[in-house]
């Protein structure tokens, strides 16, 4: 164990940029020959489209981005195995648990059920680009303050959201917040402390 | 996922040219039922026309009602203020369902279309006749607690899952679909369709048709409205079973009255019976009581949802009451 290590800081390999080439490799191990033969002769249009990528312009985080991705590549999958946005987390995939959670053209959705390519031309924002540089923002505050996480998988789509509840204007009772925070579930059950952080940044009246 | 094509399309004809070319195209709007059974292996389409663009996304007043673009997504609807004023029940029957995020990107249209929450239909590995046809059903003497107590089959026993279609059967709503052939009107209560022994068709929508916009119209339903889902936990589930109300009470007696459920058919169930009965009556607790069994004289529970029995004409009787209840 002791030598891996060592050998993955030496070559500078992370396990996940490992994983991931070793997941390519097998993908393309895996498509059928008769499949590649086809689509480089365009013998079959349909299967030949269907594994080309197509161009992506979306604004992430204020950066613009220009990738091309395979059409059933969801925005989630795209931020975090293309860009390294690992902040963003994979819970369930799909649509049930709200880690998810990012902001696209200022509103909340589920990363894991929005497919990257309906982004094309719009604002998407994670967690990462919540922050002011240095200063977080006065929700990611909150939650620090208030103890709003235990095992933190959940938070970063739970602040995602919270920051919504409050733009939505629907945080201005503890009931309200627990109604509009209904699509992140916390398994360490942090939801009091959750609402806690919520309403005290409501009431604190800064800008979220 | 599979592998698919993609094509993005600004265009109602555009749209419907794009599906006429592959037959196992299929419409892409807010995703939220779409992916997920992608996901899963339950749908798979090779090529995705995305609607996103089209300019189906308007809630207007005209001169007999509202009218709701397709791709009016659920939040743009439910904090409408021409539908909180004209219809609050839609309004309060689309805030029941999911959750903010999931309402943000589900539309008019696909929440029309989403299919069915049967674990069997989920699960590739069991028998679905909606899934795969033929195959049997699985929920029949399976695992049933969520299903069907009103016009099921013996090829399926699956629920409609929607609260939006509730309120929209309940009001009367006119579906307006365009196609190869040009355009035709749906009455909602027939855009929906009971499995009978075609349990693979959701509803009537003919292949390559394109939802553009709901009508409801105008009534004079809107002052005592309420939708009650009663579910497993207190937000974002699918309905046990749900009840849409809508009165207009006069001096005491009904004068008019709209009533549907969800969670307990293949489609929106409307109980147009006992709106029949109540008409004329007196808004009191033992007439809700007396419409509600009405309302259940067709019902049939499975061995694992016989509580919907119960549940339901309850569920009917508490709606009515907090309806007549508002001011």
């Amino acid at each position: 164990m002791d030598d891996q290590l060592k050998n993955e800081e030496h070559t500078g390999t992370s396990r996940r940029s490992f994983l991931k080439k070793s997941s390519l490799i097998t993908a393309l191990a895996l498509t059928p020959d008769p499949v590649l033969k086809a689509a480089e002769k365009g013998v079959d249009e349909q299967i030949a489209s269907a594994i080309e990528t197509m161009p992506l312009n979306v604004m992430i985080n204020g950066v613009k981005q220009s990738v091309r991705i395979e059409p059933r590549v969801t925005l989630l999958d795209l931020l975090r195995e293309r860009l390294h946005l690992t902040g963003t987390k994979k819970g369930c995939d799909h649509g049930q648990c709200g880690a998810c959670t990012v902001h696209v053209d200022g509103e909340r959705v589920n990363s894991c059920l929005t497919l990257a390519l309906t982004t094309e031309g719009r604002e998407v924002t994670t967690i990462e680009g919540l922050a002011d540089g240095d200063n977080l923002h006065p929700m990611q505050e909150a939650f620090l303050e208030h103890d709003g996480f235990q095992c933190g998988y959940c938070t970063p789509g739970q602040i995602m959201s919270a920051v919504c509840c409050i733009r939505e204007g629907h945080a201005n009772t503890p009931d309200e917040v627990r109604e509009y925070m209904s699509g992140n579930i916390c398994r360490c059950g942090a939801y009091s402390n959750i609402v806690d952080a919520i309403m005290n940044v409501k009431q604190g009246g800064k800008k979220v | 996922m599979n592998q698919f094509s993609y094509v993005r399309v600004t265009s109602k004809e555009s749209a419907i040219a794009a599906m006429a070319k592959d037959k196992t195209a299929m419409f892409l709007a807010g995703g939220t039922n779409l992916v997920d059974l992608m996901k899963s292996g339950v749908t798979n389409p090779e090529r995705l026309v995305d609607i996103n663009k089209l300019p189906l996304a308007t809630i207007e007043e005209t001169k007999t009602g509202l009218r709701i673009g397709a791709l009016a997504k659920n939040t743009a609807v439910a904090e409408n203020a021409l539908v909180i004023k004209h219809f609050p029940l839609l309004s309060q029957a689309l805030k029941a369902g999911a959750s903010p995020q999931l309402r943000n990107m589900a539309t008019v249209g696909g929440n029309m279309m989403q299919r069915t929450r049967c674990h069997y239909f989920y699960d590739t590995a069991m028998p679905c006749n909606k899934r795969n046809p033929g195959s049997g059903c699985g929920a029949i003497g399976g695992f049933n607690r969520m299903h069907a107590i009103f016009g099921a089959s013996d090829k399926c026993i699956a629920v409609h899952p929607s609260d939006m279609c509730v309120a929209l059967v309940a009001l009367d709503a006119i579906v307006t679909v365009a196609g190869p052939k040009g355009e035709r009107k749906i009455p909602f209560g027939d855009f929906h369709r009971l499995p009978g022994d075609t349990p693979q068709q959701d509803n009537n929508l003919q292949r390559g048709e394109l939802i553009i916009a709901v009508d409801i119209p105008f009534n004079q339903l809107s002052a005592n409205t309420h939708y009650l889902k009663v579910r497993d936990r207190a937000s974002y589930a699918f309905a046990l079973v749900s009840a849409g109300a809508a009165m207009q009470i006069k001096g005491g007696n009904i004068t008019d009255v709209r009533l549907a459920m969800g969670g307990v058919a293949h489609k929106p169930w409307r109980l147009k019976e006992a709106e029949a009965w109540l008409k004329g009556k007196p808004a009191t607790e033992e007439n809700f009581r007396k419409a509600a069994e009405l309302s259940m004289a067709q019902a049939k529970s499975q061995e694992g949802n016989a509580f919907k029995l119960t549940l339901a004409p309850n569920t009917i009787v508490e709606a009515l009451k907090t309806a007549a209840a508002q001011a």
